[in-house]
């Protein structure tokens, strides 16, 4: 059901993207909440971008609806209030900055007084009146997020804001992401970058393979902390902990055991383990971080893809598992 | 990145309020003119297009007659340089080489969008791909109408210079004439300037539409008039129909030279005109729904 809540300023229903035989987009189900900062996270080629730019109308869904601050793609000025950078920024080479931005601000029916505006949030005042050509991809990304931000917007849509920048310039694009979140502007932040996701965003959607796998807050994805063991004889341990805690709360890993319990209850834990013969070298608390959660939800949606396309799927490249681990 | 100035850039319900259509392209327009008039090539197009039509329309043919060496146009004298023949000699060039700019023109400022990428950046910012479209070809617009406008001065003031060197009396001619000739030279450049659109958008680039549109110009069109059309009757018929030599057709029936390349009188000026505008209308509707059916990659 197509039923858009006040507080959605994103609302997706069955979004689909199909080349030929090829479904690059799988009846996605996106929610963006106003005034959160969203996490849109996924592998290279999971589907992302061409989700973020049927969106933006840029391209045609094969099936499903799109719906931005309560507007449909066919309706008059759908984008108002909505601004985007997708894919990495593209300008005009020949212009300057200071051009390039005024082009866009004519395109967007906004006072050319918002040029400075935003050139000056994104630090590129100095060299506003120097060619693109001439920018390095660090002041190309800042000018794609000042082209974003002429609208003044109330939906920000940024796919892969920090790419090409610097650690010191990552670091203000995300605070700068963060201050718009916290100033209510509603921010749609597509990354395969977990740190940045897990530092910045309210809630998540992770994609994989086209298919929205999970969608939640960055706490519920990472579920409740626990403690891990380490401890000789592990099986004697083991059991001892399945009868304390249940069995579905006991995970043997190769170095001991993963509980599911209130890390509080850690010194009764080790009471009860030492009580029953367990030497005990090691007891301490365990959180899982966003990678985990992120390599489970992707692996189990690739084997759930294998086995439906008969073991065609693709697994993870190393490169692109290094892109997820950066 | 300094956060100082994010109360200015924060939101503001207030800046959504939607945009008549009108608006969108009006913005598109100044926009478009801007970036055609800051764009180094556009320049380039105009000085190649002024120094052609003079020197191969005034000076050479003027160095013939003063050197009495013969050659291009040598036999046809003086009179052919006079102000008299202004509206002939600034649309002569139109169906083949000066044509062959303005294809070059409409690629440039409808493809560059895919060359660089922008595309996505300028259709985020609100306005619908048709009305992005429409102000790109009424800036087109005025372009090709800049154009043939500046082809016509150059020609005005050269013939005057002609004139007054060999000391002959300066006729100019009627208004009536001047602004049919202007309004046929517009035409043929729209139709050219479309058909770069329309190849630019059906391409998605600049190089290969650039290209497929010099090679039809330059060559195909020559060869089917020149090497084809005497042999075989129906590519004789096809002629009646094709931009190239209706073009010709229109440029000759207001005085262009019948030696200057694709110039030839096929049919008449009215039915020339006729057709041309119909290739226009189709390369303009052809463009706006292949931009609006097809997904910005």
């Amino acid at each position: 059901m197509d039923v858009l809540d006040e507080d959605e300023l994103v609302r997706t229903v069955g979004l689909t993207k199909r080349y030929g035989g090829r479904t690059v987009v799988d009846a996605v189900e996106l929610s963006v909440r106003a005034g959160e900062v969203y996490g849109f996270l996924g592998p290279n080629g999971a589907g992302k971008t061409t989700t973020l730019r049927m969106l933006l109308g840029l391209v045609r869904p094969t099936a499903g609806t799109v719906r931005l601050l309560g507007r449909t793609p066919g309706s008059r000025d759908p984008l108002a209030g909505v601004g985007a950078m997708i894919e990495g920024p593209a300008f005009y080479p020949y212009l300057s900055g200071r051009e390039n931005l005024k082009v866009l601000a004519r395109y967007a029916h906004v006072p050319l007084a918002r040029v400075d505006a935003v050139l000056e949030t994104v630090d590129l005042t100095d060299r506003a009146g120097d060619r693109y050509a001439g920018y390095s991809l660090g002041m190309k990304q800042r000018l794609g997020v000042a082209g974003a931000l002429l609208k003044q917007p109330r939906l920000l849509i940024l796919d892969e804001p920090t790419n090409g920048l610097d650690p010191a310039g990552m670091a203000d694009m995300r605070a700068l992401i963060r201050q718009l979140g916290d100033d209510g502007c509603t921010v749609l932040l597509s990354s395969h970058l977990l740190g940045e996701v897990q530092q910045l965003c309210d809630r998540v959607g992770v994609i994989a393979d086209g298919r929205l796998v999970a969608e939640d807050t960055v706490t519920q994805l990472l579920g409740t902390p626990g403690l891990r063991v380490r401890a000789e004889p592990l099986e004697l341990a083991a059991d001892r902990a399945r009868s304390l805690l249940g069995a579905d709360r006991v995970r043997v890993t190769d170095d001991g055991l993963d509980l599911t319990v209130d890390p509080e209850r850690a010194a009764w834990l080790n009471a009860e383990l030492v009580g029953a013969g367990v030497a005990v070298s090691e007891l301490r608390r365990h959180e899982r971080d966003l990678e985990q959660v992120f390599f489970e939800l992707t692996r189990g949606e690739q084997a759930k893809g294998e086995q439906a396309k008969g073991g065609h799927k693709r697994e993870l490249s190393r490169g692109e598992l290094a892109d997820v681990n950066r | 990145m300094s956060t100082a100035e994010l109360a200015a850039t924060g939101p503001q319900v207030g800046t959504e309020r939607p945009m008549s259509t009108g608006a969108a392209v009006a913005g598109v327009v100044r926009a478009e003119t801007a970036k055609l008039i800051r764009r180094p090539a556009t320049w380039l197009l105009l000085a190649i297009t002024l120094v052609l039509s003079l020197l191969f329309t005034y000076l050479v043919p003027y160095a013939g007659y003063a050197g009495d060496t013969g050659g291009f146009r040598a036999d046809l004298g003086l009179a052919a340089l006079l102000p008299d023949r202004l509206v002939g000699n600034s649309i002569g060039g139109l169906p083949v080489f000066l044509g062959a700019i303005m294809v070059i023109l409409g690629v440039l400022t409808v493809g560059g969008e895919y060359g660089w990428g922008t595309w996505k950046t300028l259709l985020t910012q609100g306005p619908s791909r048709l009305a992005v479209y429409t102000g790109k070809l009424l800036t087109l617009a005025v372009a090709t109408l800049a154009t043939v406008l500046a082809v016509y001065a150059v020609g005005a003031v050269t013939s005057a210079v002609i004139a007054a060197a060999e000391n002959q009396a300066i006729h100019w001619p009627g208004l009536g004439d001047l602004f049919t000739g202007i309004g046929a030279g517009w035409l043929v450049a729209g139709v050219w300037a479309a058909f770069g659109g329309l190849l630019a958008i059906a391409l998605r680039g600049v190089a290969l539409p650039v290209g497929l549109g010099l090679v039809w110009l330059l060559a195909v069109q020559n060869l089917l008039a020149v090497v084809a059309a005497p042999l075989i009757g129906w590519v004789a018929d096809l002629q009646q129909g094709l931009p190239g030599p209706n073009a010709g057709s229109l440029v000759a029936a207001l005085g262009a030279n019948s030696e200057t390349p694709g110039v030839q009188q096929v049919v008449s000026g009215g039915q020339a005109a006729a057709v041309l505008a119909g290739y226009l209308v189709g390369f303009v509707l052809l463009g706006g729904v292949y931009l609006r059916r097809r997904d910005i990659l």
